[in-house]
C-alpha cells in the first residue's frame, strides 16, 4: 500500500522509515503509528524507560504584542495574564456556545506567548487567532521548527546528559536551552502521564537531535499508537474524540483549567454558557469508565443504565497495557457521573458491565 | 489425516473428517499487532461461511474473524481467551480459535491450499 503523495511530512520521515516504522496518514501527515517493537512494547517502554515521539505535526505559534496575554484571553478561558514567565498552561479555544474548538498549551516565553496546537486543527486555529487578535496582537506560525517529546521515568536522566540545563526545570516550565549543542525551546511537559520534555527544534537539526536521543540506551522511538494508549491511561483528552465543538470545558471536566478570576469575569467566547454550567452544574460530564471484564469498549460504544436505556457514549476506549485491561472515557448524565456508578456498555450489541471510575487509570508520575 | 485451507480474509481451517479447527494466519496476527482480546463463539453457535464469528482486538482496533465454512461450533480455545497473546506467538497451532462441525464439505472447494495462499500473500506485497 502506498501513501498519498500529497501527505505532509515531518523532518523525521526518512528516519522513521529507516527504523522500520509503519507509516499512516494522520491529520494530513505521514506519521509513524508503530515501530517493529509494536504498540504494546512501545507503551511499556515509555512507562519504564524513555520514549521518543515525533510530534512535529502539531502547530507551533508565536503571539507578540504588548497586550498579548489579555488579547489571547478573549479566545480562551485559561488565565494567561497570571501565567508567570517560563510557565506553561493547558487551555482551549471556545466557540460562542462554549464548545471547544481545540485544546492547546500556552507558554509565557517572556517577550511572546508560545502556543502548541493540534495538527488537525492548526490551520483553523491560526485563522481563528489572526481574526480574533487582529489589531491587538500578532500571530505567527513557526513552520521552521519540529517538535519532539521525550517521555518516561528515565527521560530526565537521559535528557540531562544532552541538556544539563534541563535538570532544574520544574513540571510545566519552559526554557530556551542548548540540547546537544542545538538551541531548543524545551518544556517539561508531555501527554503520556509520565515525566518528560517537549523539545521544539529547528527543522534542519531535528534528525541530528533525534538520532542523538535514540543513541541513549534507555531511549526507543515510539509511535502514535502507543501515544494514544498512554494518554488514555493518563485520562488526557484527545481533541476530536473526547473534546469537540459540542463539549464545553465544564462538561469535559476541565474546570481546573479555569482560574477563579476567569470564571468570574468571563470574557471568552461562550462564557455565559460556561458560567451557567459552573453555577448550576452541567447536565453531562466526561468520566472514566472501566469495563468489568476483558472486552475493550472503543469510541462510540453506547453507554446504558442498568435497565438498558441509552445514557451516553464512550469517546475514547481501548486496552490499557499498564492497567492490563480495558479502559475508557466518555460522557454520561451528571446523575450517573459519581464514582462507583454501575453502567452497561453495548459492545457489539452485548451489554457488558462497567463502572464509572476516577481517572487517571495509570497514576501520573510528573516531576514535583 | 488433516488438510489445511486458507481464506482471503486470512483465516485457516484444518479439517479432519467433518470437524474443522479455525484460526487466523501468521500474516493476520502480524498485521494486527499485539492481540489483547479475543471474543470466541460459544459451543453450539451456528457459523455461516463468510460471516463474522469471532473478534480479535489489538491495542489499536477490533477486527472481525469470518467463518471459513458453515456449521456448528463444537469447541473454543479457552487458552486464547485467557491469554490472547498466544495468537501472536502461535497463530497456526496453539492459538486456534474454535472447532466447527462442517455442514457441507463443498464449502472447502473455493478455499486456498498453503501454496495458493502463499502466492496470494505475495500478490499483496
Amino acid at each position: 500500500m502506498s501513501l498519498d503523495p500529497n501527505l505532509l511530512t515531518t523532518p523525521l520521515l526518512a528516519l522513521h522509515e529507516e527504523l522500520g516504522a509503519k507509516i499512516v496518514p494522520f491529520a494530513g501527515y505521514a506519521m509513524p503509528v508503530q515501530y517493529p517493537m509494536g504498540v504494546l512494547a512501545e507503551h511499556n517502554h515509555t512507562r519504564t524507560n524513555a520514549g521518543l515521539f515525533d510530534v512535529s505535526h502539531m502547530g507551533q505559534v508565536v503571539i507578540t504584542g504588548d497586550n498579548r496575554a489579555a488579547a489571547l484571553e478573549t479566545l480562551v478561558p485559561g488565565d494567561i495574564q497570571a501565567l508567570g514567565e517560563g510557565r506553561i498552561r493547558y487551555t482551549m479555544f471556545t466557540n460562542d456556545q462554549g464548545g471547544i474548538l481545540d485544546d492547546l498549551m500556552v507558554t509565557n516565553a517572556g517577550d511572546h506567548l508560545f502556543l502548541v496546537v493540534n495538527a488537525a486543527c492548526k490551520e483553523q486555529d491560526i485563522a481563528h487567532l489572526k481574526a480574533g487578535l487582529a489589531g491587538k496582537a500578532t500571530v505567527t506560525e513557526l513552520t521552521d521548527r519540529a517538535l519532539l517529546a521525550l517521555q518516561g521515568p528515565k527521560a530526565a536522566e537521559v535528557f540531562a546528559r544532552l541538556a544539563p540545563a534541563s535538570q532544574d526545570m520544574g513540571f510545566m516550565s519552559w526554557k530556551v536551552i542548548d540540547v546537544a549543542g542545538i538551541s531548543c525551546f524545551v518544556s517539561r511537559s508531555g501527554y503520556t502521564g509520565e515525566d518528560g520534555f517537549e523539545i521544539s527544534v529547528p527543522n534542519d537539526r531535528t534528525e541530528e537531535l533525534a538520532r542523538k536521543l535514540l543513541a541513549e540506551p534507555e531511549v526507543a522511538a515510539i509511535g502514535l499508537g502507543a501515544r494514544d494508549s498512554l494518554r488514555l491511561e493518563a485520562g488526557l483528552c484527545l481533541y476530536g474524540s473526547d473534546l469537540d465543538t459540542t463539549t464545553t470545558p465544564v462538561e469535559a471536566n476541565l474546570n481546573w483549567t479555569m482560574s477563579k478570576r476567569r470564571r468570574a469575569e468571563g470574557g471568552f467566547p461562550g462564557a455565559a454558557v460556561v458560567q451557567k454550567q459552573l453555577a448550576e452544574g452541567p447536565t453531562r460530564l466526561r468520566v472514566g469508565i472501566k469495563p468489568v471484564d476483558k472486552a475493550p469498549a472503543r469510541g462510540h460504544t453506547v453507554v446504558t443504565d442498568l435497565d438498558g436505556n441509552t445514557i451516553g457514549e464512550i469517546t475514547s476506549g481501548g486496552f490499557g497495557p499498564t492497567v492490563n485491561g480495558p479502559v475508557a472515557m466518555g460522557y454520561v448524565p451528571a446523575a450517573f457521573a459519581k464514582q462507583g456508578t454501575a453502567v452497561k456498555l453495548l459492545v457489539r450489541g452485548t451489554p457488558r458491565d462497567a463502572n464509572i471510575v476516577a481517572m487517571p487509570f495509570a497514576p501520573h508520575r510528573y516531576c514535583k | 489425516m488433516s488438510k489445511t485451507y486458507f481464506t482471503e480474509e486470512h483465516e485457516w481451517i484444518s479439517v479432519d473428517g467433518d470437524i474443522g479447527t479455525v484460526g487466523i494466519t501468521d500474516y493476520a496476527q502480524h498485521a494486527l499487532g499485539d492481540i489483547v482480546f479475543a471474543e470466541l463463539p460459544s459451543i453450539g453457535a451456528a457459523a455461516t461461511k463468510g460471516k463474522e464469528i469471532a473478534v480479535v482486538e489489538s491495542v489499536k482496533a477490533a477486527s472481525d474473524v469470518y467463518s471459513p465454512v458453515t456449521g456448528e461450533v463444537t469447541g473454543s480455545n479457552s487458552a486464547v481467551a485467557d491469554q490472547p497473546g498466544l495468537i501472536n506467538e502461535s497463530p497456526e497451532e496453539n492459538g486456534w480459535f474454535f472447532k466447527i462441525r462442517l455442514s457441507n464439505a463443498a464449502d472447502l472447494d473455493g478455499l486456498m491450499d498453503r501454496a495458493a495462499y502463499d502466492a496470494f500473500l505475495k500478490g499483496l506485497e
